[in-house]
């Protein structure tokens, strides 16, 4: 059992994380009904469960519980669900197989990374149990309400930092086995050209994590300091010790790593909806070499526009117009993406199988979720929406829309390659659909409530005149998000009943032509016993001149006489 | 009911923040409709069927990069640029375009954990005087007249926030931000947090009165003879 | 030895896989203490009176601590060398004087430590000092970490064949300690000397 549990087997350590991930999601989304509940009929008891939850004020949110609620969302569902899911799984599982490799680079330090993460949850966990409760500053813990013990007591706070720097490390790790192999273990022929997208958008999201994280490593442990070792690096006046430090320093520091975020989560998700459009569209991925552009100008670009989620802290106003500018510059390799993506469908020939389904949702949720965007670029009118549900709904159509429907795009395609059995493919339609629906009654409602100026954050609308008349809409939200949060019920059963119950998968039920496909599902142990040789890109579907079958496998002797690179 | 997209505008600059919205909205409404068109088109007409091929290509022909690159120049100018520009706009007439602040009411905020504390420099013109007027949560200014609003936090971050004026400025502790703003319709509206504060960020509501320039002044002296205001805290005026 | 095997090939980006693992590694150092150093940059810049460093520091014995650091890359240096060479003895001599030197310069860093807490300097008695504490601490921290690598690499250096491995990870455990090494002289110079 101990050979399993530490195994330093790249694919066991990516379901390791899988499964980790899909319990934090599960968590997370739990924690959403609780918040919504809160907002639609603020400090009434909730059903079922509210006596057990918050036994001393009759099963109702306390105004000191409601903020732990929405930190510990945020920051478990993008730490503990979505990084653990995209990054974790789908890199760990893909990349030896894509590049045709037999395993990671450095595998022993693949199975260090899955357990730091393993304790990190553990401190999450902990962090509910502990005097004072979970942390209940923000996912984003801006000092110094996370920096002063003074207003934030409690020992959550602290389990929170260290579950992250745990995490963050775990990242790391990770990141330094995913540019290494990419770069050093891709079989012979396998030319950056002919990479898969999906490995393309998990090497630059390592890339990003490399540079960036560190720099909020290095703030949370300076918040650590404030609490606990008696400096002031982000207190400042009357709450400060002695001569204080500056606060908004956090907040540069934060945002220089928040915003390459955004995009660590998201490229792995643009790389596989290249992928998987091609895939189904049965047409060779368009503009490849625009996309792979497009991704690295976002990852320099991605770096120096932050200041964008601080226009109103009293900036510069040049520096402001600068933020602007850069910002807003974004949407060129973004709108490129989507070119690409819709020329690969225009005279393709689509099979709507539910990866597909799911990687379309993506197109259509991701063009909602960037648009709005820009909005929050155009710093006069940010102001106005800054600190509200505009902003909340912008992230949750780009987080929990498009990144969410890449990590289903991800698991019902890999499914049968991870666990050599099918997933119900009635089920998961149903799942597309009922998720499709609710998402965005959700987030469209929720950026329309923000529009007129319904705060983020705060647990009872009702204190104030002007969000009384949009309370109906809070409760409408109430019952849409719990409409969204059960379709994924089926989800989880689809998923787990599939598990041993689904029809055994062949090695390649999706027709697919990159080298994974080549091997059975499951695959050896090992993957590959001599390296194979790859002869033409991922990408090569509708092959003119084929005889038999309309595609070619990476590994296709024909590729050289048919002139395909 | 609602009606509109935005609660009522009782300001001077508050026009351009709306129109800048619309604005952006019409662009990124055209495109959002043409890329959601385009998908559903692409998702009937190129669906598998027999007899149906896909065709082979992968865009990289001199036609196809031409395109690409037409494309990218087209969004930079047709709505990157366009809203950069109308947000350089909008931003010269709003938060570009500051009060004398010899004319303007002046007024000091310092938030706290969870109140507004507001101050007035009252007849003498300086603040931290015996002449102040300090209120809670309580802010009243004239119509017609510009206001200048210093802040600065007492404990962590909160955020002063006037949806009917679509203004927002964060009040951090160890510096002095600050924002204007020129009431436009007499009333009571709502000032909000809008930077999570604590547990009581929710109920962090303090009340804007708009009032004719007498009433006001009739007020501030009704303030003045409520009692000694709070010295403890307060600032020297900076610019 | 199949590890071996993947970590030593060289490929397309022309360098061992080791290697590279290892620069990947540091980049991700060099932006912490990117993170750390300008933070103390900006707190500086944004700080009315900053006390002198010469009255606070002892910045004699810091000097000292910097040449302790310059040696032990320098008997890095030879420690690869040997390496390179096959002379199986003078490179675990050089790894073990490494370590010393290291471990020197934790001591003296340790001492100077509880000198200054006992005078009223410590983390917690100014921003000077809470900068100071947090830079070099975290370097400490990665000094001794290198520290244990080195010793590590002085067991497995013990087995009669200098595999060619063991000489890979000499030179990557060299390019950890340079950079820690090359940390410790900004450090000293932006703490110390402006």
């Amino acid at each position: 059992m101990f050979k399993y549990l530490f195994s330093t087997n790249h694919k066991v350590i990516a379901l390791q994380y899988l499964f980790t991930g899909i319990f934090w999601l599960a968590f997370g989304g739990i924690l959403v009904l609780l918040i919504r509940w809160q907002l639609a009929y603020p400090w009434q008891p909730i059903p079922l469960i509210g006596k057990f939850l918050f036994p001393e004020s009759g099963g109702a949110v306390t105004p000191e519980a409601y903020p732990m609620l929405f930190t510990m969302h945020g920051g478990i569902m993008v730490f503990f669900a979505i990084t653990p899911i995209l990054l974790g799984a789908l890199g760990n599982y893909t990349i030896p197989l894509e590049v045709g490799a037999r395993d990671m680079a450095f595998p022993r330090l693949n199975m260090l990374s899955y357990w730091l993460l393993f304790l990190g949850s553990i401190l999450m966990i902990v962090s509910f149990f502990v005097p004072g409760g979970a942390a209940g500053s923000g996912w984003t813990i801006y000092a110094p309400l996370s920096s002063s013990t003074e207003v934030s007591p409690g020992l959550g706070q602290d389990l929170f930092i260290l579950g992250l720097a745990l995490d963050a490390v775990s990242i790391l790790m990770g990141g330094i086995n995913y540019i290494t192999t990419i770069i050093q273990l891709r079989a012979p022929g396998l030319t950056l050209r002919r990479l898969p997208l999906t490995q393309w958008g998990l090497f630059f999201s390592a890339i990003l994590n490399t540079l960036w994280l560190p720099i909020v490593a290095a703030a949370l442990f300076m918040v650590l300091c404030d609490r606990r070792l008696g400096t002031a690096f982000f207190v400042a006046g009357p709450l400060a010790p002695r001569e204080g430090g500056q606060v908004l320093l956090y907040q540069h520091l934060f945002w220089g790593f928040g915003h390459p975020e955004v995009y660590i989560l998201i490229f792995p998700v643009w790389g596989l909806v290249g992928d998987l459009l091609s895939v189904f569209s049965r047409k060779p991925a368009f503009g490849y070499k625009a996309t792979v552009l497009s991704m690295l100008t976002i990852t320099i670009l991605s770096g120096i526009v932050w200041g964008h989620h601080m226009f109103t802290s009293g900036m510069n106003p040049l520096v402001g117009k600068a933020f602007v500018f850069l910002t807003i510059s974004i949407s060129v390799p973004t709108a490129i993406f989507f070119f690409n993506w819709l020329a690969t469908l225009r005279r393709g020939s689509i099979r709507l199988t539910v990866p597909m389904l799911f990687a379309l949702g993506v197109v259509f949720v991701f063009a909602v979720g960037g648009l709005t965007g820009l909005f929050l670029a155009l710093r006069t009118f940010d102001v106005y929406v800054h600190g509200t549900y505009f902003v909340v709904g912008h992230f949750h159509y780009t987080l929990a829309a498009s990144v969410l429907f890449g990590a289903f795009a991800f698991i019902y395609f890999w499914f049968p390659k991870m666990f050599g059995r099918q997933m119900n493919e009635r089920m998961g339609r149903w799942h597309f659909g009922l998720s499709f629906v609710s998402l965005n009654m959700v987030f469209s409602v929720m950026m329309f409530v923000g529009l007129h100026g319904h705060m983020r954050r705060i647990a009872d609308a009702t204190a104030y005149e002007f969000l009384k008349p949009i309370q109906p809409l809070n409760v409408f939200l109430g019952w849409a998000v719990l409409g969204m949060v059960a379709s994924q019920l089926l989800f989880f059963y689809n998923f787990f009943r599939s598990l041993r119950g689904g029809t055994p998968a062949p090695a390649n039920p999706w027709e697919a032509g990159s080298l994974v496909w080549t091997v059975s599902s499951p695959p050896p142990w090992h993957n590959y016993e001599t390296p194979p040789v790859v002869t033409c890109g991922p990408h090569e579907y509708s092959v003119p001149r084929l005889k038999g079958k309309d595609w070619l496998a990476q590994t296709d002797v024909r590729a050289a006489t048919l002139g395909k690179s | 009911m609602l009606t509109s997209w935005f609660p009522p505008d009782v300001s001077t600059t508050g026009f351009w923040v709306d129109r800048l919205f619309f604005i952006a909205l019409s662009l990124t409404g055209a495109a959002f409709l043409l890329v959601a068109g385009i998908l559903v088109w692409c998702l009937l007409r190129y669906r598998e069927r027999p007899g149906h091929q896909a065709s082979y290509t992968h865009g990289d022909s001199p036609l196809a990069r031409w395109l690409t690159i037409g494309f990218a120049v087209f969004i930079f100018f047709a709505i990157d640029l366009n809203l950069a520009f109308h947000d350089h706009k909008a931003w010269g007439r709003t938060w570009g375009s500051p009060p004398d602040p010899k004319e303007a009411l002046r007024i000091q905020i310092m938030p706290e954990q969870f109140a507004w504390n507001i101050r007035y420099a009252g007849p003498d013109g300086v603040f931290r005087t015996a002449d102040d007027v300090t209120t809670l949560n309580q802010l009243y200014v004239p119509v017609h007249r510009p206001v200048i609003v210093q802040l600065s936090s007492k404990d962590v971050i909160h955020s002063f926030f006037l949806p009917n004026l679509r203004i927002k400025m964060d009040a951090v502790p160890g510096l002095v931000t600050s924002l204007y703003f020129q009431a436009t319709k007499p009333g009571t509206y709502d000032i909000a947090c809008a930077e999570h504060c604590g547990f009581g960020h929710y109920r962090m509501r303090g009340l804007l009165t708009v009032e004719p320039e007498e009433e006001f002044e009739t007020w501030l002296k009704a303030q003045a003879k409520e009692g000694p205001p709070d010295l403890s805290w307060g600032w020297d005026w900076n610019v | 030895m199949e590890r071996a095997a993947i970590q030593s090939i060289e490929t397309p980006a022309g360098i061992p896989t080791g290697k590279l693992g290892m620069w990947v590694f540091l980049v991700s150092e060099i932006m912490f203490f990117t993170g750390l150093i300008g933070s103390y940059i900006v707190l500086r810049l944004g700080s009315a009176g900053w006390p002198r460093p010469g009255e606070t520091l002892n910045t004699g014995l810091l000097a000292v601590n910097t040449l302790v650091l310059i040696t032990s890359s320098l008997t890095m240096v030879l420690a690869l060398n040997a390496a390179q060479q096959g002379r199986q003895v003078s490179l675990r001599r050089f790894l073990l004087v490494t370590a010393l030197l290291g471990l020197t310069f934790l001591g003296i860093k340790g001492y100077d430590y509880a000198h200054m807490w006992h005078r009223g300097f410590t983390i917690a008695s100014s921003l000077f000092g809470s900068c100071y504490y947090l830079l070099t601490g975290f370097h400490a921290l990665h000094v001794f970490s290198g520290v244990i690598v080195i010793l590590v690499l002085f067991k497995a250096s013990a087995s009669p064949a200098l595999s060619q491995m063991t000489v890979g990870r000499v030179e990557y455990s060299g390019l950890y300690w340079h950079f820690i090494d090359i940390v410790w002289v900004i450090l000293f110079a932006i703490l110390c000397l402006v």
